[in-house]
């Protein structure tokens, strides 16, 4: 049994791991993340056991990655001059103009992880748990608490 | 990138998030070919070009062009191949095939007669390997019988082997089997087809 070309992994997976950084990690730094993704992906794919959940493989990539990201944003020292606080927000609709992403950033990590997964990648409860750690009735319960701050600090559209 | 299911249904919450457009697709891909490429990780590049013989799959490791294909050998099949038999880090990366895709252009505008692109012969192996080293000696414009090529190949008595050598040839057109005919004149079998094969002949003049 062989793997198919990577060009079809990234056809594919693609678009939704973009959405699933884009809830993690906000527009901005999305498609770096993305990036780095892949890049990792394409590294580790020849390893890849035949017959495994590509999708979750590379969840699990990006969630590595993204607790990297995380981690080191917080301990990056703030020093504006002025960065704009969101760049060219007038022109992206990746859920700038929405303040969707505000909304989402507002949450703890782990409930915008597991919305993310579960809501924008798709993915079961039960591998949302296996990625971001816990179980998997944690898994649910942060996704429901974070879809109820959700639907108080976000009005536009009608949260699940 | 295909949308797998849709997630911008108006009621969607997270539509916002959920859009990639083209343009997005096509920034983050070239993102991604580049880094392999920086990172020694592109194994294999490809891309298509248009020809008066159908569209042809160029395909190309880090030491030359390893790979030409026929439509009629089905395009997902070949790249299946590669991933099997070269690597499975293939991607569409028609940066590294751009010379290569110009002296095929200028081949079938008549305006270049022998390829002088790097290639890479990993995927024909013993025997066959032999006989596809001995086909560049065909000059452009000329044939040679699948007879002659089995002696210029050191086997005079494996004229079957030099017909399976040519049919099996990874990199049609720029290794020209085309050449290779039948003793008695007529054409012979081609991989693209014999069609092909008699387009290939006439624009070199030989036919």
């Amino acid at each position: 049994m062989s793997q198919k070309p990577f060009e079809e992994i990234v056809a594919e997976h693609g678009p939704t791991v973009l959405r699933g950084c884009r809830a993690v990690l906000g527009p901005v730094d999305a498609e770096d993340a993305w990036s780095e993704r892949f890049l990792a992906a394409l590294s580790a794919y020849p390893r890849l056991r035949p017959n495994s959940n590509v999708e979750a493989w590379l969840v699990t990539i990006a969630h590595r990655k993204a607790l990297d990201h995380v981690r080191a944003a917080s301990r990056r020292p703030v020093v504006t001059d002025e960065r704009p606080e969101r760049p060219a927000k007038d022109s992206n609709p990746e859920g700038r103009e929405s303040g969707l992403w505000e909304a989402l950033e507002a949450l703890p990590l782990e409930q915008r992880q597991t919305i993310a997964y579960h809501h924008l990648v798709g993915m079961p409860y039960l591998q949302v748990a296996q990625i971001v750690g816990g179980s998997q009735d944690a898994a649910r319960r942060a996704a429901a608490d974070g879809i109820a701050t959700l639907r108080k600090t976000f009005s536009k559209g009608e949260p699940r | 990138m295909n949308e797998r299911r849709s997630t911008t249904d108006e009621g969607d919450p997270f539509a916002a998030l959920s859009t990639v457009d083209a343009e997005v697709d096509r920034r983050l891909h070239q993102r991604l070919v580049d880094a392999a490429n920086a990172a020694g990780l592109l194994d294999v590049a490809y891309r298509t070009v248009d020809t008066p013989v159908g569209t042809l799959l160029l395909a190309a490791t880090q030491k030359g062009l390893v790979r030409v294909a026929y439509a009629s050998q089905d395009h997902d099949l070949v790249l299946e191949h590669l991933a099997r038999d070269v690597s499975p880090r293939v991607l569409r990366a028609p940066a590294r095939l751009d010379a290569v895709a110009r002296e095929i252009e200028e081949y079938f505008a008549g305006r270049r007669r022998t390829f002088d692109v790097p290639l890479d012969l990993r995927l024909a192996h013993g025997f066959r390997r032999t006989v596809l080293s001995h086909l560049p000696e065909i000059g452009y414009g000329t044939t040679a019988s699948y007879a002659a090529v089995a002696k210029a190949s050191g086997h005079p008595k494996a004229v079957r082997a030099v017909g399976s050598a040519c049919a099996n040839n990874p990199l049609p057109v720029v290794v020209p089997c085309h050449r290779v005919v039948r003793s008695d004149g007529t054409i012979g079998q081609y991989v693209g087809g014999v069609e092909a094969k008699e387009t290939l002949l006439t624009l070199e003049g030989a036919a």
